[in-house]
């Protein structure tokens, strides 16, 4: 699905990246530790970070894996520096008051898939 | 012995989680704008990003490198102390001894070594109350 329609089915806001609307996104990574997140690798860009960390280290996380959309979960206002940092490298930074759970079900629901072994599952 | 075409050396601060990953992200500027392919970019920053972390937070601080081979890519990871006492432990999935502090950070899955030699083609690791080497070596065919 489109990153504009992840941003309607979580209500999410925007913080960075209006560019990548138009984007198309088929798979998901999500964790809050970022080595879980770094321990599969999707073949290319297409795919989410969803996270409840608030700090650097999370575009940091998506910038090594080549991802440029980020839904940070839990209703978290994303400190300056992560906005900065997101926009700096072009991604598109978007919040939801949606948790963890709720939000991967929605997204799973809408046939977002989480991958393993460079593989969707 | 290949034919070394460059090489790069970067100090990592201990505990300094203000510039975290800057190491790595140079090394991956660094290669993009060299040509390497994608997809070894992404293994290279992956294995360089989880070195450098494990310096800045479990060690005095250190030292990163990376080497341009022709055919191979070399990233050298070197801090000093206090090492690494059960390196069959460290290397285990899931064994953590990561602080608070680090845990905020989004670190200590305790997946960091593991990802580390999977994302690599050959891997070594030594380690003493003097300090931890870590070599990992990435092809580019
Ligand atoms: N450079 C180092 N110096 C001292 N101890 C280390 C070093 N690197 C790793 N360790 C030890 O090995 C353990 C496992 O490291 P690993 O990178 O796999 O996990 P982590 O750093 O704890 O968490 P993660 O990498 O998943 O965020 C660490 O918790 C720490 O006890
Ligand atoms: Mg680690």
């Amino acid at each position: 699905m489109k990153v504009s329609e992840i941003k309607d089915l979580l209500s999410a806001e925007i913080h960075s990246g209006d560019h990548l609307m138009s984007k198309e996104i088929i798979g998901a990574y999500a964790s809050d530790l970022m080595s879980d997140v770094l321990a599969s690798i999707y073949l290319d860009d297409k795919a989410v970070l969803v996270s409840g960390l608030n700090n650097t280290q999370l575009i940091r996380t998506a910038e090594m894996l080549d991802l440029s959309v980020i839904v940070m979960v839990r209703g978290k206002k994303p400190h300056p520096e992560v906005i900065e940092m997101a926009r700096e490298n072009g991604m598109a930074l978007l919040t939801t008051n949606l948790n963890m759970y709720n939000s991967c079900g929605l997204l799973y629901s809408k046939g977002v898939k989480g991958f393993s072994n460079g593989r969707i599952d | 012995m290949e034919e070394l075409i460059k090489r790069y050396e970067y100090e990592i601060i201990a505990n300094d989680f203000d510039i975290a990953g800057s190491t790595s992200s140079s090394i991956k500027r660094n290669l993009k704008s060299i040509g390497v392919d994608p997809s070894i970019v992404r293994k290279v920053a992956i294995v360089s990003y989880e070195a450098e972390i494990n310096i800045i937070i479990h060690s005095k601080g250190g030292k990163m490198c990376l080497e341009i081979y022709k055919d191979k890519l070399t990233i050298r990871a070197h801090d000093n102390g206090p090492g690494i006492s059960n390196i069959d432990l460290a290397m285990s999935e899931g064994f953590s001894t990561a602080t608070n502090e680090a845990r905020e950070f989004g670190f200590g899955a305790g997946m960091g070594l593991p990802n580390m030699k999977k994302y690599s083609d050959n891997f070594n690791i030594t380690s003493s109350s003097e300090g931890t080497n870590i070599d990992i070596d990435i092809y580019m065919d």
